[in-house]
C-alpha cells in the first residue's frame, strides 16, 4: 500500500535528519545497515502502522472523556498498552509558567519521549528509532550509558528572589553519567563520550579531561532505576565557563519528534530565549520503569528549556505578560506526534482571581505538590479542540492586579573569595537554612581546580558562631596538572541558620603554557552542589491540619514530609599571579633585531674574504722590478 | 545614547533631587533601600562602626555609626562572578546629594538595558571613607584595621573597576580626576585616558588636581602649568593618604578612581544629563572589558590628563640622588679600608660594636616613643595639659619628635672613653647605606614620597661629618629634617592650589596634617606615617648623631 510506504519514506528521513547532527560517523553507517536490511524494514513498517492506529485510538479516548488533569507522569494509555508490541514509544510535552514575585515569569518546557525497550537486552540491536532520537541512542548502546544529564546554562537562578526552580543547573556545561556495570574503561569511555556530546551540541565539552572531571561519592545519585551505586561507574564534570548560544539550542530542538515545527517548541525563538535573565537547556536520559510493577525498563528522555524573563528588560516594567510578549509566537497546535500536550500555569496564589487575571480563561484546574508546596495550576489541553478558540491560536495572558510576596526560600548558598593580593585566599560557602524549627542534614559537593591549593587543615565549618562538625567528610586531594580537589560533606544545618564553610587556598603559578589567552580575566571554579532534603512547606503548614479530618493530622510525618533539592552557588572568579605576557613579547622582538644585526654581522665578518689592496708601487721601485726582471732575478 | 532623553525619566530625576535636597538628618537608608528596590536592585545595607583613636577634628567625628546601603543590578547573562561599582558618598547635609540622585537615575536606566555583561554594584556609602572601608573590609572578608561591620548578604564576584562620584551641585563647569589612592598607589592609567577619552567626546571640560590642560603646551607657560599640575601630583601622592573615596579600592587591585564635578564661575555650564551620559559611556566601556585593566601603566605623574611621565622617565631622576649615597659610602669604605696616616699607631680596626650599635639603639627607640606614645599618653596629656585629646596627640608628637635631638647620643664616650675618626665612620657607613635602602624601597612603592624624601636627606647625609661648623650644620639639618619636610610641602601645595597661606595658618594647618597622617594609618593602613616615625626620623637621628661625634 502506497500510504505506508509514503509515511516510511518520512520516517527515514527524519531519521536521517537525527543521526546527521551527530558526529560519531557510526551512526551514519548503522543507518545505512538498517535501510540495506529488508527484513528490518517490514518489522518497521508493522510497528509504525501499529502504533499509528493505536495513536489514533488513544487520541479518540482523550477526546471522548476528558482525562482527569493530574501531573503524575503515568500515561492514560498504559492500561490498554499491555497487549501492544514491546517496542512502543510515547512523546509528551509540557510547558509550565509561573508568575515570579519578583514581577519575573519562569517558563518551563519539558518534553519526555519515553521508549519500552531495552538498549542493552543480550542478543538484540536495537536499530530502528522512531520518536527517540537515533544519535542519542546509539551514544547509549555504543558507550553502555546508564544515565546521562547534560545541561547548558546562561545565568545564574537567583534562589532567593524566584524560589526554586524545577530542575536545577549551575551556570555553563554540566554533565554527569552512571556507565553500565558492564563498562571495563570507564575513563576511556567517558574520554570520548564528551567527545561525541561536543559533536551533538556544538559545545566545548570536549574540554572535559582528568583535571576537572570527579567521581563523587554521595551529591549525584542515580535518578533512575537500577542498582548499581559506585561511584566507580560515575563521571561528573561542570564547565563554568562556557557560553551558552543558539548552536546550542539547534541540535537541541532537533532532538524533538517534531523539532520546532509544531507544538510548544514553536515557541523557542532563539532571539527571546536569549534575550532573557535565565536560560537552562537540558537534556536527561534514565532507565525508568514500565509499569507500576516495574517489570520491565523504559528509557525516558527529557529534554527540558527554563527560562526566565526579566521584568524589566523584555516586560518594559509592566507586570504583564503573554506568550506573544515572551516568546513573539503563539501556539497553534500541539505536536501531533504527542500522546499528551498541555501548558500549566502557577495560579496558587490567585484562587478566585484576585491577584491577576489569566486571558484566555483555564479550562480546567490541577493541584500537585512541587517541590514540598502544594500549588494549583491551570490547564490548557492543546490536545483539545476548543483550547484554540476562534483564532486558531493560543496567547495566555497574565495580567497582575497586586505584587505578591514570595515565601522565603528554605535553602539557599552563596560563595565567594575573601582576602587580597595574588597569594593566598579563602574559600567562603554560606549556606542558610530559612527553615523556622527544623534542622536538616544537606550535602555540600565542591571541586575546586588544582592551581588552587586547598590548604585542608583550614577548613572550618560553622553556624551560629559554634563550630559544626560534619558527620561525613570525603576529601580528595588534588594532583598537579592530573585531577581536581574534590571535597563531600554531609553537614546538618541548625533550624534558622547560616553555616559558614571556609577553607584556605594559596594560588599556585602556572607554567606560561598553561595559561589562558586571556589570563588577565581570571581562572574560574566550578559552583559548589548542595543536595538536600528539605522538609517541605505542606508539612509545616499549621493551617493545613483544620481543613482535614483530625486522625490524619496528628503526626507531622507526610508522605510529602521533605523534597530533594539541589542548589547551586555561584562560579568563582579567581585571579592567578599572571606575569606580564607583552614583556615576553617586546623581549621577543628585541632579541630578534639584536640577533638579526648581531648575527648578520658577524656572519658577513666570518664569510666575506678580505684582500689588502696593493698600493700601486713606486716610480723607483717599478724602476727597480723591471731591472730585476731583465736580469732575470725574482722581483721585490 | 538614550539616557534621561526621556520626559518621564528625567521628571524622575528631578524629584528625586528636590527630595534630596531637603536637610536630612543622617543618611536616609530606609528611603533609599526602597528608592533602589523600585529600581529593581537587589538591595542590601550593612551597618558598620568605630570609634577613632581620637576626636577627628576636621571632619568633627570620634564614635562612628553608621549604614551603606547598596543595590546590585544583576547582569542577565553572567553568573554573578564579575562587577563594577558606582559609589557616592552621601553625608548629613546636602553636600553629595546630586551624586545620589545621579546614581539613582543611572540605576534606573541601566536596569532597563540588556546588555550588561557584569553586575553593577550602586553604592551609597555613609561617613565617606570610613564607610568604604567597612564596605570593602565587608565584601572581602577581611578586617585589617579593626573595623565592626555587619557581613554582606550580596556580593556580585569578583569587581573589576569602580567610579566614585561627588557632585555638590546639580549644574557644573567641570569635571575633575582624581587618582592618587592609598599609600600612593594609582589606578592603571588606562582608567584615566577613558576619562578622557570620554570628556573629550562628550565635551565636557575635564581636569586633574584641579587645573585645566592649556593648548600652548611649548610655551613657558604651557610647561609652567604642567610642572604646576605634576608637582601637585607628586605631593598628593607623597602623602600617601587617600584622596577620594576610590582610594581604598586600589588595596584589593581594583581600578578605581574619583570624579568630581566642580561649579565655578565658569560661563559655559554643564548640567546632570550630561555627566549621565559620560558615566554611562564609562560604564559601557568597562562592561566590555574581556580582562582586568592590566596593559597599562600603574606607576606614572601626569603633566596633564592627556599626558604622562612614565616610570622610566622618572626613576633616572631617583636613581641619581641615590647614586650619591653609594658613592659617598664606597668613599668612606674606601677611607676605612686604608688607615690613615695620623693614626698609625697599631690601633686594629674596629671602633667596637658597642659605640655603634648603641646610637642605632637609642634612634630607633625614640622612634618606636613617637609611633606609639602620642596615642597612648593622649589621656595623661588631656588631664595634665589644657588641651583637647586631638591636640594632645598631635603635640605629643612633636615634643618626642624634638625631644629626640636632645637625646644622649654620645654614649659612645661613656662606653669607649672617646669618639675615634673610625667610630663615626662606621657609623656614616651604616646610616648612609641603611638610607639608601630605605629610599630605594619607598620609591619603589611610592615614588614621591622617596623622591621627596631623597631630595632633602640625601645632601645632609652626603656632607655630614664631626668636622663641619656645628651651629650652621645644625640648622641645616633640622631645616632638612622629615618634620620640616612636611611643613615646607604643606606651604608649597597651597601656593600651588594658589591659595597661599599666612605662617600662623600654615602652623594650624601642619597640624592637622600630622593629626591626619595618624589618623589614616589607624583607619585605613596608610603606611606614611609608621615609615616616617619608625625608619626615616631614626636614619636621620643617626645623621645628627654623627654631627655631635665629639
Amino acid at each position: 500500500n502506497l500510504c505506508t510506504a509514503a509515511l516510511l519514506a518520512a520516517v527515514l528521513v527524519c531519521g536521517l535528519t537525527c543521526a546527521s547532527t551527530a558526529a560519531a560517523e557510526e551512526a551514519i553507517t548503522e543507518e545505512y545497515e538498517s535501510i540495506s536490511n529488508a527484513n528490518e524494514h517490514v518489522q518497521a513498517q508493522d510497528d509504525y502502522a501499529r502504533s499509528q492506529k493505536r495513536r489514533e485510538i488513544t487520541e479518540h479516548d482523550d477526546d471522548q472523556n476528558e482525562p482527569p488533569p493530574s501531573s503524575s507522569s503515568s500515561s492514560s494509555s498504559s492500561s490498554s498498552s499491555s497487549s501492544s508490541p514491546p517496542s512502543k514509544d510515547y512523546f509528551k510535552e509540557e510547558l509550565v509558567i509561573r508568575p515570579l514575585s519578583s514581577g519575573d515569569i519562569y517558563a518551563s518546557f519539558q518534553f519526555q519521549t519515553r521508549w519500552d525497550t531495552d538498549f542493552f537486552a543480550p542478543g538484540k540491536k536495537v536499530s530502528h528509532y522512531r520518536l527517540f532520537p537515533k544519535s542519542l541512542g546509539q551514544l547509549m548502546s555504543k558507550f553502555s550509558v546508564r544515565e546521562m544529564h547534560v545541561s547548558f546554562t546562561q545565568g545564574y537562578w537567583r534562589t532567593m528572589q524566584w524560589g526554586q526552580p524545577f530542575l536545577p543547573a549551575p551556570p555553563g556545561a554540566e554533565l554527569w553519567v552512571w556507565f553500565q556495570d558492564s563498562v571495563a574503561d570507564v575513563d576511556g569511555a567517558w574520554k570520548e563520550l564528551t567527545n561525541v556530546l561536543s559533536g551533538i551540541f556544538c559545545a566545548s565539552l570536549n574540554f572535559i579531561d582528568s583535571t576537572n572531571t570527579v567521581e563523587p561519592t554521595a551529591s549525584f545519585k542515580p535518578l533512575g532505576v537500577g542498582n548499581v551505586t559506585h561511584q566507580r561507574f560515575l563521571r561528573y564534570a561542570v564547565l563554568p565557563r562556557e557560553i551558552v548560544c543558539t548552536e546550542n539550542l539547534t541540535p537541541w530542538k532537533k532532538l524533538l519528534p517534531c523539532g520546532s515545527k509544531a507544538g510548544l517548541a514553536v515557541l523557542m525563538k532563539s532571539e527571546k530565549l536569549f534575550h532573557s535573565s535565565f536560560l537552562s537547556l537540558a537534556v536527561h536520559i534514565r532507565p525508568v520503569c514500565q509499569d507500576w510493577g516495574c517489570k520491565g525498563t523504559a528509557w525516558e528522555l527529557r529534554q527540558t528549556v527554563n527560562v526566565v524573563f526579566d521584568l524589566h528588560t523584555t516586560g518594559q516594567g509592566k507586570r504583564e505578560w503573554s506568550f506573544f510578549k515572551m516568546f513573539s509566537r503563539t501556539l497553534t497546535e500541539a505536536c501531533p506526534l504527542a500522546t499528551s500536550s498541555k501548558v500549566y500555569i502557577d495560579v496558587t496564589d490567585n484562587p478566585q482571581g484576585e491577584l491577576f487575571e489569566l486571558n484566555p480563561a483555564a479550562p480546567s484546574l490541577t493541584q500537585a505538590v512541587v517541590l514540598g508546596d502544594r500549588r494549583t495550576y491551570a490547564v490548557y489541553d492543546l490536545m483539545a479542540s476548543g483550547t484554540f478558540g476562534l483564532l486558531r491560536s493560543l496567547n495566555v495572558l497574565l495580567r497582575w492586579k497586586t505584587p505578591v510576596d514570595m515565601l522565603r526560600p528554605l535553602l539557599h548558598g552563596e560563595r565567594y573569595v575573601a582576602g587580597y593580593g595574588l597569594q593566598t585566599g579563602e574559600i567562603h560557602t554560606l549556606i542558610y537554612n530559612n527553615h523556622p524549627y527544623r534542622a536538616f542534614p544537606v550535602l555540600l559537593l565542591d571541586i575546586v581546580p588544582w592551581y588552587l591549593r586547598l590548604y585542608i587543615h583550614t577548613l572550618t565549618v560553622t553556624s551560629k558562631s559554634r563550630e559544626n562538625k560534619p558527620s561525613y567528610i570525603h576529601y580528595q586531594p588534588s594532583k598537579d596538572r592530573l585531577r581536581p580537589h574534590l571535597l563531600e560533606m554531609l553537614i546538618q544545618l541548625p533550624p534558622n541558620s547560616v553555616t559558614e564553610v571556609t577553607v584556605q587556598f594559596e594560588r599556585a603559578l602556572l607554567k606560561w603554557t598553561e595559561y589562558t589567552p586571556d589570563p588577565n580575566h581570571g581562572f574560574y571554579v566550578g559552583s559548589s552542589v548542595i543536595s538536600a532534603l528539605v522538609p517541605s512547606v505542606v508539612a509545616m503548614d499549621t493551617s493545613y491540619t483544620l481543613e482535614h479530618p483530625l486522625f490524619s493530622t496528628f503526626f507531622p510525618c507526610k508522605e510529602e514530609s521533605s523534597y530533594f533539592v539541589r542548589v547551586y552557588t555561584e562560579p568563582l572568579l579567581v585571579n592567578l599571579p599572571t606575569p606580564d605576557f607583552s614583556m615576553p613579547y617586546n623581549v621577543i622582538c628585541l632579541t630578534c633585531t639584536v640577533v638579526a644585526v648581531g648575527y648578520g654581522s658577524l656572519y658577513n665578518l666570518l664569510t666575506r674574504t678580505f684582500q689588502v689592496e696593493e698600493p700601486s708601487p713606486g716610480v723607483v721601485k717599478r724602476l727597480a722590478n723591471m731591472i730585476r726582471y731583465l736580469r732575470g732575478v725574482p722581483l721585490l | 545614547m538614550g539616557l534621561l532623553s526621556d520626559p518621564n525619566r528625567r521628571r524622575a530625576l528631578t524629584n528625586l533631587l528636590t527630595r534630596l535636597n531637603t536637610p536630612l538628618w543622617g543618611m536616609p537608608v530606609d528611603w533609599l533601600v526602597k528608592a533602589m528596590q523600585a529600581r529593581g536592585l537587589e538591595v542590601f545595607t550593612q551597618s558598620f562602626s568605630r570609634t577613632l583613636p581620637f576626636p577627628d577634628e576636621n571632619k568633627e567625628r570620634y564614635m562612628v555609626h553608621g549604614t551603606n546601603v547598596y543595590g546590585i543590578l544583576r547582569a542577565p547573562r553572567a553568573p554573578r562572578t564579575e562587577a563594577l561599582v558606582l559609589s557616592a558618598p552621601c553625608t548629613p547635609g546636602s553636600s553629595n546629594n546630586q551624586a545620589v540622585g545621579l546614581l539613582l537615575g543611572l540605576a534606573q536606566y541601566f536596569r532597563g538595558q540588556m546588555y550588561w555583561a557584569k553586575d553593577i554594584i550602586f553604592l551609597v556609602n555613609e561617613h565617606d571613607l570610613i564607610g568604604m572601608q567597612a564596605w570593602l573590609e565587608g565584601y572581602h572578608h577581611t578586617n585589617t584595621t579593626g573595623m565592626s561591620w555587619t557581613p554582606l548578604e550580596g556580593r556580585g564576584g569578583s569587581i573589576q573597576a569602580a567610579l566614585s562620584l561627588e557632585l555638590s551641585s546639580d549644574i557644573i563647569t567641570s569635571l575633575d580626576l582624581v587618582l592618587e589612592g592609598l599609600n600612593g598607589q594609582l589606578p592603571n592609567l588606562d582608567l584615566a585616558n577613558l576619562f578622557y577619552a570620554f570628556c573629550q567626546k562628550i565635551g565636557v571640560l575635564c581636569t586633574i588636581q584641579g587645573k585645566l590642560q592649556r593648548n600652548d603646551w611649548d610655551s613657558a607657560a604651557g610647561y609652567s602649568q604642567a610642572v604646576q599640575t605634576m608637582l601637585l601630583m607628586v605631593l598628593k601622592q607623597a602623602s600617601g593618604r587617600p584622596w577620594g573615596d576610590h582610594g581604598l579600592f586600589l588595596r584589593y587591585h581594583i581600578e578605581a578612581a574619583s570624579i568630581r564635578g566642580i561649579n565655578s564661575f565658569r560661563q559655559y555650564k554643564t548640567d546632570l544629563t550630561t555627566v549621565g551620559k559620560l558615566l554611562e559611556g564609562m560604564f559601557r566601556k568597562l562592561n566590555n572589558l574581556l580582562e582586568r585593566l592590566h596593559q597599562s601603566y600603574f606607576f606614572y605623574l601626569l603633566p596633564s590628563l592627556s599626558r604622562f611621565v612614565s616610570i622610566g622617565y622618572y626613576m633616572p631622576a631617583f636613581g641619581l640622588l641615590a647614586a650619591i649615597l653609594l658613592l659617598r659610602a664606597l668613599d668612606l669604605w674606601v677611607q676605612l679600608g686604608s688607615p690613615a696616616p695620623g693614626t698609625e699607631d697599631g690601633l686594629p680596626f674596629g671602633p667596637g660594636v658597642l659605640s655603634v650599635l648603641t646610637p642605632l639603639i637609642i634612634s630607633h627607640l625614640t622612634g618606636v616613643a613617637l609611633y606609639t606614645l602620642p596615642i597612648m599618653a593622649q589621656q595623661t596629656a588631656v588631664e595634665h595639659f589644657p588641651v583637647s585629646e586631638t591636640e594632645a596627640v598631635v603635640l605629643t608628637a612633636i615634643a618626642i619628635y624634638t625631644a629626640g635631638l636632645a637625646l644622649p647620643h654620645n654614649t659612645h664616650r661613656v662606653l669607649s672613653g672617646e669618639g675615634t675618626e673610625e667610630g663615626w665612620r662606621v657609623l656614616k657607613l651604616i646610616a648612609i647605606f641603611y638610607m639608601a635602602v630605605l629610599l630605594g624601597c619607598t620609591a619603589l612603592i611610592n615614588f614621591s614620597l622617596g623622591f621627596i624624601l631623597a631630595l632633602t636627606l640625601v645632601p645632609v647625609a652626603a656632607f655630614i661629618t664631626p668636622h663641619v661648623p656645628r651651629v650652621l650644620s645644625a640648622l641645616v639639618m633640622v631645616l632638612l629634617s622629615p618634620g620640616s619636610t612636611l611643613l615646607f610641602s604643606i606651604f608649597v601645595y597651597q601656593e600651588l592650589q594658589e591659595a597661599p597661606i599666612t605662617l600662623l595658618e600654615g602652623w594650624n594647618l601642619f597640624l592637622s596634617v600630622i593629626s591626619q597622617g595618624i589618623l589614616d594609618h589607624n583607619l585605613y593602613g596608610s603606611l606614611v606615617y609608621p615609615l616616617i616615625s619608625l625608619l626615616v626620623y631614626p636614619c636621620w637621628l643617626l645623621l645628627w648623631n654623627i654631627l655631635f661625634w665629639k
